[in-house]
């Protein structure tokens, strides 16, 4: 066995304690009729062989093309210092910190994690942590219910579809009702949330209206009306569950600046491997009033006997293994870890380097948004986007398909996102980080131009109102 | 009193000061915001500290040593399985092609992932005994979730609607009757028998034409194998029900049960427990859910399917329509699921010797404490991968309870075990020593649990009084929970000053 | 021990009843079991109870347990002041730390509580 310590003497020495002869006695309670079969595994791989396999999986994997694929999870450059700092084992290798004398460390880390997250979101109570931004957010989701004890949540169709799905697994079960609000169909607003639609299903009385969930940036990349869903939703009395992109916020209004209630989303994007969908970072934030719903770990500031300023799990009865049936959330192994990951990063990176990298992003994205119209595919709505679009392109699966061969990760293809919405049936989801580089641009353009003549098929000319410079 | 520690920090925010840091990234252009409207932009930068690196590394250094982890010492956490993390499987999750890999990249890309994720499928169904297993819940919890969820998928697709009631032992981890209520169900304590295993004519009574469900954790929270559980599945069973079994305690049963062949419909693997992908202080976990016959229709997706011509794809949306759908976004904790890989190939066969080990240690442990007497033994036969001692007769003889015994083991350089769990048991340590540990740890751990014992009752103001060389010594935690403290306001004035 | 005036349950709350209002708290021994109570939720005026169904709930540092009404009726207050000072259900659980005031359906009820001498013998049992 690779990893134990012991010696054919020591079990020797541990079954003459015990008084028996062989480690099968200690099974001997296991029925005969309930034994296993037996394991039909490989042998054990010694680490020299072991070390080659994962690295020829490793390998079979393309991570080298021109990648303008985001949609929920974002490349980012993470700083050095980041890895280093998580690579201690007094970080990875402790668990949760039950025992606050000799868990100060992971402790304090997580009240600067909600710390942080408060001042990008502008929202006082930060849970650490979820799984991801769709749990996250179907957590957010559920505690409009509690919090309100209406039954009926309202969750924009511009969010990311996994979160859509995710909201309705969980919210599934003990009655709960989730709408989807439709999206403006055409002119300046197309691809956004549908205020008129909105504000027609919150009027209906028979069926109040918990929460509504909207994001921003929205899955399609755009910006939305936040403050004026806001309004909407407080007016009849329900919460407002804004889903956000945390870099977005290095310049992006928060949550808090536009009256949400609870904010939810993915951390991937602060120094967060992409590592094929997890381990992620769920956030969550709410206000104060709500800190009673809000699911997951809690750390606060407090004193140990002798007056010295520590910190402390706390607000611990809200969770399972407390409150057990009549707990918030079943949640108890979270992503402290990766929360952890998201302080270093911020700390990092600063205050001004998290603008930067957003602004560098949206400055990039421009560059790809004149680049790709040039070479034929425009924007497929014309309303204001930070980092991220969706273009026209005829046939979009097949050249999707195709650019791979010529190094091109041309972004996400939409239909196959969103198969039920005709108006995608051409998109592509394309962005841009501070990651992008010219020569990409360059390849994705000219590989794209190069697609576009070969199919013989130009694009019509741009929507109506784009913003095709 | 001092009221400095030796190693504590102050917080990032009083670390800051205006004009630090940067360096990391490159200015963007003057209009980079040009096309995003006013309204939409923050008016300055959201209040983070500013701090240059060497400063960052001290903090996070500085905060690392306060911790006790698995890598600095023994680490006992009952039913939490805290065994040595394979340094490979860092190395491994770090590779390019693992961590570059975006989760929407097309299977085409993929192919080294999809083949691992595959594979690591197999190996847990193997090991289980399961017919198939979804690897997307990102946690234990999530996998219970999940479970239960197709437990009610199942039954509605029969057009049984009237089962709404989840059957849970009372020595049950509380994620089980939280998972219950989450998923819309009545959670039914059932209490144990006198000799801490699940009582089977108590369930017999319980269950019924509303039982959806019975969660078993089994080696259960006390340690001890069920012997009974075919039995009770069979009763489980005949009244319509399904079995969740709680995988939880799998350390201590490779090898020797599968709980699919034992008839388990479902269960969950928690894979930073038996396979070693580290805890993270705190997170992140795997959750894998694996499934018998029954309940295949009905797992998430989407499932890693390998095509005719060998290749691996994922299954698209609204292809398996009876799919309880998604529980998270993408495929999974991938990168968590590719240190259990590791950790699973690297063991191969040899698992069943990872649970030899592991259930040798605990008993042998176990005795060394039962020889000496100073705690109780609650249930003597021979336990699997941990046990439960109790404080009962020291509290009653010294006036020190769990808690402080506890709390004095961190003098002595040891992590304290899970205490007061399960809940059937007064003053309850549950112990899991894991199969990483030498017999020297071992052993000087139970010299110090009964040198405890000796101070309790010459000295129990040292008991009572620990820790003394921790940190900080035992936190206010009312007053936490009473005014909470939840974040740092810089400026306010509410907080205290940094202890340097 | 406990004052003769008053009545309790099995459940470890008090009710001291003056005309046909019951006011009802947590017994001292209850509030040293939970421990440092952190947190009260108690109903709104208005809300009606049945006797021995849940009402609130208390919870300490590491424990929560519900609270069960005494007595059927109409709640006519609770005790806001426990909102912003759980810690009165500690250091004053038959006085500042009450909890609820109910407007009683049948005063027989009280009547059929624990008195005294019962509760005293129930809590030197356990």
């Amino acid at each position: 066995m690779p990893y134990g310590p012991h010696t054919p003497d020591d079990r020797a020495q541990m079954l003459a304690a015990l008084g028996i002869s062989t480690v099968d006695e200690l099974f001997a309670d296991i029925p005969r009729e309930l034994r296993a079969s037996p394991l039909n595994l490989p042998p054990p791989e010694p680490e020299l062989e072991l070390s080659a396999r994962l690295s020829g999986l490793a390998r079979r994997n393309r991570v080298d093309m021109a990648s303008f694929l985001g949609a929920g999870a974002y490349r980012h450059y993470t700083p050095a210092v980041v890895d280093q700092l998580l690579l201690r084992g007094e970080w990875y290798t402790a668990y949760t910190p039950y025992q606050p004398e000799v868990s100060q460390g992971t402790l304090q880390s997580i009240y600067e994690y909600e710390s942080l997250i408060a001042e990008l979101t502008g929202l006082d109570v930060v849970s650490a942590s979820h799984y991801d931004g769709a749990a996250a957010t179907a957590e957010g989701a559920l505690m409009t219910c509690r919090a309100t004890r209406r039954e009926r949540v309202l969750v924009s169709r511009a969010v990311h579809p996994d979160y859509r799905a995710t909201i309705r697994t969980y919210l599934s079960v003990g009655g709960l009702v989730v709408d989807e609000i439709p999206l403006v169909a055409d002119g300046a607003g197309a691809g956004t949330t549908d205020l008129a639609a909105l504000e027609h299903m919150l009027a209906d009385e028979s069926k109040p209206v918990a929460g509504v969930v909207v994001a921003n940036p929205n899955f399609l990349g755009l910006l939305e009306p936040m403050a004026e869903v806001g309004r909407l939703t407080h007016a009849v009395g329900a919460l407002f569950v804004s889903v956000v992109e945390p870099v977005s916020l290095g310049v992006l209004l928060p949550p808090g600046g536009y009256g949400a209630d609870i904010a939810a989303g993915e951390g991937q994007p602060l120094g967060i491997p992409l590592q094929y969908g997890g381990p992620y970072l769920g956030l969550l934030a709410s206000t104060e009033a709500l800190v009673r719903q809000i699911p997951g770990r809690l750390v606060g500031l407090t004193k140990d006997l002798d007056g010295r300023r520590a910190f402390v799990m706390t607000l611990r009865a809200r969770e399972q293994d407390i409150r057990r049936e009549r707990a918030a959330s079943n949640i108890c192994t979270n992503q402290a870890l990766l929360a952890l990951a998201a302080s270093i990063y911020l700390a990092a990176i600063g205050p001004h380097g998290l603008r930067d990298v957003a602004a560098l992003g949206a400055a990039r994205a421009a560059a790809l948004e004149d680049a790709l119209a040039d070479a034929g595919a425009p924007r497929l709505h014309p309303g204001p986007y930070l980092n991220e679009f969706a273009i026209r392109v005829p046939d979009a699966a097949a050249v999707h398909r195709r650019l791979l061969d010529r190094d091109v990760l041309a972004g996400l293809v939409l239909a196959e996102a969103e198969p039920e919405d005709p108006s995608l049936a051409d998109g592509l989801l394309v962005c841009a980080t501070e990651v992008t580089t010219e020569d990409d641009i360059d390849r994705f353009a000219s590989a794209l131009r190069a697609e576009l003549r070969k199919t013989d098929r130009l694009p019509a000319v741009p929507v109506a109102g784009a913003v095709a410079s | 009193m001092s009221v400095t520690g030796p190693r504590l920090q102050p917080v990032l925010f009083e670390r800051s000061k205006p004009g630090r840091g940067n360096g990391k990234v490159p200015h963007p252009p003057k209009d980079a915001l040009d096309r995003v409207p006013s309204n939409q932009l923050r008016a300055a930068p959201p209040a983070l500290p500013e701090l240059n690196e060497p400063e960052v590394v001290r903090h996070y250094v500085n905060l690392s040593q306060l911790n006790h982890a698995v890598d600095t010492g023994f680490y006992p956490l009952g039913s939490c399985t805290m065994k040595f993390n394979p340094k490979l499987n860092e190395w491994a999750a770090r590779l390019p092609g693992f961590a570059g890999l975006h989760p929407e990249a097309p299977d085409e890309i993929a192919q080294g992932t999809l083949q691992l994720l595959f594979e690591l499928e197999a190996m847990l169904a193997e090991i289980s005994g399961m017919r198939a297993v979804s690897l997307q819940p990102a946690a234990g919890a999530q996998g219970e979730l999940t479970g239960i969820l197709m437990i009610r998928a199942y039954h509605r697709s029969r057009g049984d609607v009237e089962r709404t009631d989840v059957l849970v032992p009372d020595s049950a981890h509380g994620t089980n009757p939280a998972t219950a209520t989450m998923a819309g169900f009545r959670t039914v304590n059932v209490p144990s028998a006198p000799d801490g295993g699940v009582d089977v004519e108590a369930f017999r009574a319980a269950l019924g034409p509303r039982t959806a469900a019975v969660m078993i954790t089994n080696p259960s929270t006390l340690g001890l194998f069920e012997p009974r559980i075919g039995e009770l599945l069979s009763a489980v069973h005949e009244a319509g029900a399904l079995g969740y079994m709680d995988g939880a305690n799998l350390n201590a049963i490779l090898g020797r049960f599968k709980p699919g062949e034992a008839g388990f419909d479902v269960m969950h693997f928690n894979v930073h427990k038996t396979f070693s992908t580290p805890h993270g202080g705190g997170g992140p976990g795997a959750g894998p859910v694996g499934v018998g016959e029954t309940l295949l229709p009905f797992l998430p997706w989407p499932r890693v399917l390998r095509e005719p011509d060998g290749s691996f794809r994922r299954e698209r949306p609204g292809e398996r329509p009876t799919s309880i759908g998604r529980l998270r976004s993408f495929v999974g904790n991938t990168g968590v699921l590719v240190r259990a890989y590791a950790y699973i190939r690297a063991h191969g066969t040899a698992l069943a010797e990872v649970t030899n080990d592991a259930v040798l240690a605990a008993n042998y442990l176990k005795q060394r404490l039962a020889a000496d007497g100073s705690y109780d033994i609650p249930f003597g036969r021979p336990c699997k991968h941990e046990f439960v001692a109790s404080s009962t007769s020291l509290r009653k003889e010294t006036g020190v309870r769990t808690l402080d015994v506890a709390k004095r083991l961190i003098d002595f350089g040891f992590h304290p075990p899970t205490v007061y769990f399960p809940l059937t048991v007064d003053e309850a340590m549950l112990i899991e020593p894991t199969e990483t540990e030498s017999l020297e740890t071992l052993d000087a751990f139970a010299d110090a649990l009964i040198e405890i014992a000796a101070e309790a009752r010459s000295s129990p103001e040292i008991v009572t009084g620990a820790p003394q060389t921790a940190p900080v010594r035992r936190l206010d935690e009312a007053t936490a929970a009473r005014q909470p403290d939840l974040r740092w306001r810089p400026m306010t004035g509410r907080q205290m000053p940094c202890p340097d | 021990m406990v004052p003769a005036d008053l009545r309790y349950t099995k459940e470890h709350e008090w009710v001291r009843l003056e005309d046909d209002v019951a006011t009802v708290g947590i017994t001292p021994y209850a509030a040293e079991q939970l421990g440092d109570i952190v947190f009260v939720e108690l109903p709104a005026s208005g809300a009606s109870l049945e006797q021995f169904a849940p009402f609130g709930v208390v919870e300490s540092v590491k424990a929560v347990s519900d609270l069960f009404a005494p007595v059927a009726g109409e709640v006519v207050e609770a005790n806001q002041e426990l909102h912003a000072k759980p810690e009165l259900v500690n250091s004053d659980p038959l006085g500042q730390g009450w909890m609820i005031k109910v407007r009683v359906a049948d005063r027989g009820q009280v009547e059929n509580l624990l008195d005294a001498n019962a509760y005293d013998q129930l809590t030197a049992a356990s």
